[in-house]
């Protein structure tokens, strides 16, 4: 549609176009539009770049050692895997922590809120969202402090910290699907009798189930790879832990943060494999956006 | 059932024909809801009440038990001037990157692509901060070591490229560059969507009464988008006040207050601070860092409820 309105324009010059102010007009036009698709092309360059760089410098570190063996007791060696497996664990513990909070809130905010509890919920969860990472670790640190002694670090003390910037996102995307479920599917199972769980529980939440997949599954890309909050709350440690509740645990991002910060005598080795841990990471979060993608597609129930 | 008063509701009329299975199925899923929206509320009751009294002994503390031998005030206000500083600095170089950006993928690139464009910038938002640190110092920082010693050179007159300009690039100007790139695609989220909705009739007026492209953008598009662009960039600001990763990683820290963007010694961020000093501090030292943590809650809480409240006024339109 535009193109045919300036086509137009071109073919039949126009008094205005014709004069000194038409190709006034025209130029600015064109400056701005090439400014415009510049600052796009301006900002890609560091997607760009970024992901270049990482699968650089990240490949010489990839071996089989780092992902099957840990660090312990090795001078410039050593794998990863213990972080890999505190990543996951970590991670879990976080998803386990969250995703039955947040759907639940979902529902109490989309089926049955009312009053002041739900403006308050609404309200905090914006508050929520806003949550600097690094105060989400402070508040996990203080409340196990109070608790176990200062100096505490758990690897469950970083699902806590990770849960707090979950909730929120989890809440929001699983709002946003229980909301595009429409309500005559809602008064045709209530028409049939049925009570209201057992609708939201077989009418409401499987036909969204596609949508609160996918939104968990992008909550989860987005807390796997934070560091500062598990920077104050697993510590850092060279062995393999499969114990959350017990002792430190490593993780992928504290990991790569601790080979740059603190590479030992074998500089470049630790580098490569803070590279090695960067590009891992940046794998897991790139698959599991695009099975998010492809389970909402593959999954999602056509709603007439 | 006949016998059932006509006056009787449908819903007793139910809860009556199934007996109280009925009824208690749906009392323990309500209250599963409502136990699940009161835990979020009393999580948040928590993080206040934790942080406040895990910083609190750090607020009544006499100086000489404090890091750097200084009353908490003093402790916080470069590292809250630093964050400031960064972020803004951050805001100033992403907010017309990201309108430009918005603007591209809604009223300039072919419709066909523009979900594929959209979908490139919004993976920005993906990539974890600590990979952002790693590729501003080990790729970005270096690039602009030239570029900040031509700014010295030419315009070190201002007090911002006053020099001397770093030679590791470890510099306010880098991190405030990659903060950039990290805030970029919430801003240009917000932007995008209140561009898209922009009217269409006003677009097609415009275009009719020949208006080039950017006529149309400037007088219909951008009006339209103003306070979703205000909105998003404190969204930005705030999610910029508190990273923490890539700063701790590219700065290089020396305590000083100054808006010298280029040279070797830059105020710590708040959060940067926490990452940096919090894994080797004991006693006093953890209660001084959680209370600085509650100065950056209090910060982007403002900031963020600014947004929301400038988008609430908007929708209220």
């Amino acid at each position: 549609m535009e193109s045919s309105v300036q086509s137009l324009g071109r073919s039949q010059p126009s008094r205005l176009l014709a004069s000194g102010l038409g190709w006034r007009r025209r130029g600015v036009n064109i400056v701005m539009t090439t400014l415009i698709a510049g600052a796009f092309v301006l900002a890609m360059i560091p997607l760009f770049s970024l992901v270049f760089e990482v699968a650089k410098r990240g490949i010489p570190g990839l071996s089989a050692e780092f992902f099957t063996s840990d660090a312990r007791g090795v001078v410039g060696g050593g794998g990863a895997a213990h972080a890999i497996m505190g990543t996951l664990i970590i991670t879990g513990v976080a998803a386990v922590i969250s995703v039955p909070i947040g759907i639940m809130a979902a529902i109490y905010l989309n089926e049955y809120g009312t009053g002041r509890l739900r403006k308050a919920l609404t309200f905090f969860v914006d508050v929520m969202t806003g949550i600097p990472s690094i105060v989400a670790g402070l508040f996990a640190y203080a409340l196990f402090e109070i608790f176990l002694g200062p100096g505490i670090r758990l690897g469950v003390m970083g699902s806590v910290a990770l849960s707090l910037l979950m909730i929120p996102i989890v809440i929001r995307s699983a709002e946003e699907v229980l909301k595009i479920v429409p309500n005559h599917l809602r008064e045709a199972s209530y028409a049939l009798g049925t009570p209201k769980w057992k609708t939201i529980t077989k009418v409401v939440l499987p036909t969204a189930f596609a949508g609160l997949v996918t939104g968990v599954m992008i909550a989860i890309a987005r807390i796997v790879g934070e560091t500062a909050p598990l920077l104050v709350t697993t510590g850092v440690v060279d062995s393999m832990n499969t114990d959350p509740f017990n002792g430190r645990m490593q993780n992928l991002a504290v990991y790569a943060y601790n080979e740059y910060r603190s590479p030992g005598v074998m500089k470049q080795a630790a580098y490569d494999k803070a590279w090695a841990a960067a590009l891992t990471l940046i794998a897991i979060v790139m698959i599991l956006n695009v099975a998010a993608r492809l389970v909402y597609r593959r999954y999602k129930t056509e709603i007439r | 059932m006949a016998s059932v008063d006509t006056t009787t509701n449908a819903g007793q009329l139910l809860a009556a024909a199934s007996g109280g299975r009925r009824r208690l199925g749906d009392r323990v899923f309500s209250r599963t809801a409502i136990l699940a929206a009161v835990t979020i509320l009393v999580l948040l009751a928590g993080v206040a009440i934790f942080l406040l009294s895990e910083g609190y002994p750090a607020l009544t503390a006499s100086a000489a038990d404090l890091p750097e031998g200084k009353t908490f005030l003093d402790y916080v206000a470069p590292l809250a001037f630093g964050t400031v500083l960064a972020a803004t600095l951050a805001a100033l170089i992403a907010v017309p990157l990201a309108v430009a950006a918005a603007l591209f993928i809604t009223h300039v690139a072919p419709p066909r692509i523009a979900l594929t464009l959209g979908y490139l910038v919004d993976l920005l938002a993906a990539i974890p901060s600590i990979i952002y640190g790693l590729w501003g110092i080990f790729v970005l920082g270096p690039k602009m070591v030239p570029v900040m010693k031509w700014l010295e050179a030419k315009l070190g007159f201002l007090p911002f490229f006053d020099g001397p300009a770093s030679v590791t690039g470890r510099t306010m100007l880098v991190a405030g560059l990659v903060l950039a790139v990290m805030i970029l695609p919430i801003v240009s989220a917000v932007a995008r969507e209140a561009f898209a909705q922009s009217p269409r009739r006003l677009q097609e007026g415009a275009q009719a009464l020949g208006a080039t492209r950017w006529e149309m953008i400037r007088m219909t598009v951008l009006p339209f988008g103003r306070s979703s662009v205000i909105s998003g960039a404190m969204l930005g600001l705030g999610r910029a006040l508190g990273e923490t990763m890539a700063v701790t990683i590219i700065l290089s820290v020396s305590g000083a207050v100054t808006f010298n963007l280029i040279s070797q010694a830059n105020p710590s961020t708040i959060a940067a601070n926490i990452a940096l000093d919090f894994p080797e501090s004991s006693g006093l030292a953890i209660n001084a860092l959680i209370a600085t943590g509650l100065v950056l809650f209090a910060i982007t809480l403002v900031t963020n409820m600014g947004a929301r409240w400038i988008i609430a006024r908007q929708q209220g339109e």
